[in-house]
C-alpha cells in the first residue's frame, strides 16, 4: 500500500513543482496581500488615548482627569478582559476610580507613558499597577489571517480541481485499472497538498514574520500542528466536493460557495466579537475558523496545547468525516 | 495451453438509460491467444472490454479470470491501454512509467520497459511533447509495466499513420511472442488479420460470428471475390445469375465457380480490362454480417 501511495505522491509533487505558474502564484499571492495590508493598515495611528474605566461609572466633577481632551473613557466592567487589552496597547491606560484611584499602566507604551503623566497630574495619589507587553498591530492580528486563507484557497481549490482535471482527462480511469485504490489515492493526495502547504505556510511564517517584525508568544511546534491539522481538514474538505462531480462549473460554483463564507465569517479581516449569534454559530462550522481562532490564540496570547484542543479535537473530526464520505463517494471516471 | 480459459466472459449485459450497450455476451479466450474484437461503432466493443477490464459494472453476468471473478490478482496481473488516455502533466517518459510501475507488487524493471517499446532516446523527454505514434508506444509500456499475464488493447492505433501503426504492430508481434495473452478491439480489419488468433464480431451488443479469422472466412465465402468498376459494369449485366454486392466505386460478385463465372462476363461482353480478383478478407466479412449501411 505505501508503495503505490508514494508513487502517486511523488508524481503529483514532480507535477507541482514543475507548473511553475502555479508554484510562483501560490508564493506570491499571499505577500502581495500582507504588503498591501500593511500599506493601508501599517500608517501611523490617530493622536487619541484610549483609557479604559473599571467599576461604577465615575463622577467628571469629582474626577478632572475624565474632562480631558484627546482622551476617549472605555467602560471595561471585566478587569480580566481589560488587563488583556491593556497589555496588547488597544488601550493606553486602565483606571478605576473605586475607592482610592487605582491605574495600571503598560509600560512598554509609549502613549500609556504620556497618559499616565496625565493622570498624575490631576490623580497625584493614585495607585500605580505597571503590565507589559508588546502592542498588538492590526497587521500582528491579520497575520494569521492571510496564512489561513492562503492555506483555505491551496487546499479546496488546489485539490478540487486536480482531482477533477484528473477526472476529466481519464487519469483516474487509467488509474482505476491498477491495484491503486481510491483511500490510497486519496491519502496521496492529501499527503503531497499538505507537504506544499506547510512548506509555503513555513516560508511566509518565517519570510513575512521577518517583514513585520513579528514574534509569536506561543510555541511554535504548537503552530505547526496547528497548520498541519488545519489543513488536513481543509484538504478532505476539498476531495469531498471533487470526490464524484465531472463538471468544473459546478465544483467552481460549490468551492467558491464554500470559500466565500469562509471569507467572510472565518475571522480572516476582521473579529467577529459582537456579531449576532447566528452568525457566530455559522462561523464555528467551518474549520478555517477554529485554525484561525487557534492560531490567534498560540500567536497572540501564548496559548498552549491545552487551551486550544477543542480546536484542534474539530479539526480532526472534521478531516476524518470529509475524508470518509470523500472515500465513500469517490468516482474514478466520468459516469 | 491450460484446459481453464484465462478469461471466461458469460451472458453479459449492459444497460443504459438510453441504450442496451451489450445484450448477452458469451465467450472465453485462452491463455497465450490474440482475440479480437470487432464490430461497427456502438457495437458494444468497449463497454464489452471495459468489464472485462473491471471499469464497469454490467448489469448481469460475469468475466471469470483464472476461474475466479475479477480482484486484486487479475488487477495485478492485466496491463491496459485505453483508447484514450491522459497521463499526468510535466512528467518524463521514464517518470510516467516509474509511477505506474510503482503501483504493483511485481512487474519489469523501468529501462526494460523502455527498450520493449523503443522508448530509449524519448524516456527523458516530457511525455505531453511525444508525437501520436510515440504517445501509444508509452502507454503500451505503461501497460506493460506489470509484466501482464493479459494485455487489453483498445484501439490501439486509431489515429496512427501507416508507419506508426505497423511499428505498433512489430512491438505487439513481440509481446505475442513472449506468450502474452491479448484482447484487441480494433476498426482495422488488417490489423486483425494480421495479430489476432480468433475474433468475435459485434454487431448492436452482440457477437454475431467468433472464430479463427481464416475458419470464419471459409466458412463465410467458399469463394473467391471479383471486383469491377462501376462504370465496367453495364445495368443489363445485373441480370446476370451472378451474386452481386454494390460497393462504393465498383461491383463485387462473390462465386466458386470463377471459370464459369468470367465465361458468363465475356458473355454478356462486360470489359474485364480493370477486373480484379482477389479472396475474400475480414472485411468483407465484417461488411457482410454487419451491412453497408451508415450507423446513425
Amino acid at each position: 500500500m505505501m508503495r503505490r501511495l508514494l508513487s502517486v505522491f511523488h508524481a503529483r509533487n514532480l507535477e507541482f513543482v514543475r507548473d511553475r505558474g502555479t508554484l510562483l502564484f501560490t508564493l506570491l499571492l499571499p505577500i502581495m496581500l500582507v504588503i498591501g495590508m500593511g500599506f493601508v493598515f501599517g500608517g501611523p495611528q490617530r493622536p487619541l488615548f484610549k483609557v479604559g474605566l473599571l467599576g461604577a461609572s465615575a463622577d467628571a466633577r469629582a474626577h478632572p482627569f475624565l474632562a480631558e481632551r484627546y482622551v476617549q473613557f472605555v467602560p471595561l466592567p471585566e478587569q480580566a478582559a481589560a488587563l488583556h487589552k491593556l497589555t496588547h496597547q488597544q488601550i493606553d491606560l486602565l483606571v478605576d476610580f473605586g475607592a482610592g484611584t487605582r491605574y495600571w499602566v503598560n509600560t512598554d507604551s509609549p502613549k500609556g507613558y504620556v497618559v499616565e503623566k496625565l493622570l498624575l497630574a490631576a490623580e497625584p495619589a493614585a495607585h500605580r499597577e505597571p503590565v507589559t507587553g508588546a502592542a498588538l498591530r492590526y497587521i500582528d492580528w491579520l497575520f494569521p489571517g492571510i496564512l489561513g486563507m492562503n492555506m483555505m484557497f491551496s487546499c479546496l481549490f488546489g485539490v478540487g480541481y486536480v482531482v477533477l482535471r484528473y477526472r476529466k482527462s481519464g487519469f483516474l480511469k487509467r488509474l482505476h485499472a491498477t491495484p491503486l485504490t481510491a483511500f490510497e489515492f486519496l491519502c496521496a493526495q492529501v499527503l503531497s497538498r499538505l507537504t506544499l502547504i506547510l512548506f509555503v505556510t513555513v516560508v511566509l511564517y518565517a519570510g513575512i514574520g521577518t517583514i513585520i517584525g513579528f514574534h509569536s508568544a506561543g510555541s511554535v511546534p504548537l503552530l505547526l500542528l496547528l497548520a498541519l491539522a488545519g489543513a488536513l481538514s481543509m484538504i478532505a474538505l476539498g476531495l469531498t466536493i471533487a470526490a464524484r462531480f465531472s463538471s468544473e462549473e459546478l465544483v467552481g460554483g460549490l468551492l467558491n460557495l464554500l470559500t466565500w463564507p469562509m471569507m467572510l465569517l472565518s475571522g480572516i479581516w476582521f473579529s467577529l466579537e459582537g456579531s449576532p449569534r447566528w452568525v457566530q454559530w455559522v462561523a464555528h462550522v467551518f474549520p478555517l475558523t477554529h485554525l484561525l481562532d487557534a492560531a490567534r490564540a498560540v500567536m497572540l496570547d501564548g496559548a498552549g496545547l491545552a487551551q486550544i484542543a477543542p480546536n484542534l479535537l474539530y479539526l480532526a473530526a472534521t478531516t476524518l468525516v470529509f475524508l470518509g464520505v470523500g472515500a465513500w463517494s469517490f468516482r474514478w471516471r466520468i459516469e | 495451453m491450460s484446459a481453464l480459459p484465462l478469461l471466461e466472459v458469460s451472458s453479459l449485459v449492459k444497460h443504459y438509460p438510453a441504450a442496451v450497450a451489450v445484450d448477452g455476451v458469451s465467450f472465453h479466450v485462452p491463455e497465450g491467444i490474440c482475440f479480437g474484437l470487432l464490430g461497427p461503432n456502438g457495437a458494444g466493443k468497449t463497454t464489452t472490454v471495459e468489464i472485462m477490464e473491471g471499469i464497469l459494472t454490467p448489469t448481469s453476468g460475469e468475466v471469470r479470470y483464472r476461474g475466479e471473478p475479477l480482484g486484486p490478482r487479475f488487477r495485478e496481473e492485466a496491463g491496459i491501454l485505453f483508447q484514450k488516455t491522459a497521463l499526468q502533466d510535466f512528467l518524463t517518459v521514464r517518470q510516467c512509467i516509474a509511477l505506474f510501475r510503482g503501483l504493483y507488487t511485481r512487474g519489469l524493471e523501468v529501462e526494460e520497459v523502455i527498450r520493449i517499446c523503443a522508448l530509449e532516446t524519448l524516456a527523458g523527454r516530457d511525455a505531453r511533447k511525444l508525437s501520436g505514434g510515440q504517445q501509444q508506444r508509452l502507454l503500451l509500456a505503461i501497460a506493460l509495466v506489470n509484466d501482464p499475464a493479459v494485455l487489453f488493447l483498445d484501439e490501439p492505433t486509431t489515429g496512427l499513420d501507416p508507419q506508426a501503426r505497423r511499428n505498433f504492430w512489430q512491438l505487439v508481434e513481440s509481446i505475442k511472442a513472449r506468450r502474452k495473452t491479448i484482447i484487441l478491439t480494433t476498426h482495422y480489419m488488417e490489423e486483425a488479420e494480421l495479430l489476432c488468433d480468433e475474433i468475435a464480431i459485434m454487431d448492436r451488443g452482440r457477437i454475431v460470428a467468433q472464430g479463427a479469422p481464416r475458419r470464419l472466412l471459409r466458412e463465410h465465402f467458399a469463394d473467391v471475390l471479383l471486383e469491377l468498376p462501376r462504370q465496367d459494369f453495364p445495368p443489363a449485366a445485373r441480370s446476370l445469375p451472378l451474386r452481386l454486392m454494390d460497393a462504393s466505386d465498383r461491383v463485387e460478385i462473390t462465386t466458386d465457380d470463377l471459370e464459369g463465372t468470367l465465361r458468363t462476363l465475356l458473355a454478356a461482353q462486360v470489359p474485364l480490362t480493370n477486373l480484379r480478383i482477389r479472396p475474400p478478407n475480414l472485411e468483407d466479412l465484417f461488411l457482410e454480417l454487419t451491412g453497408k449501411e451508415l450507423r446513425p
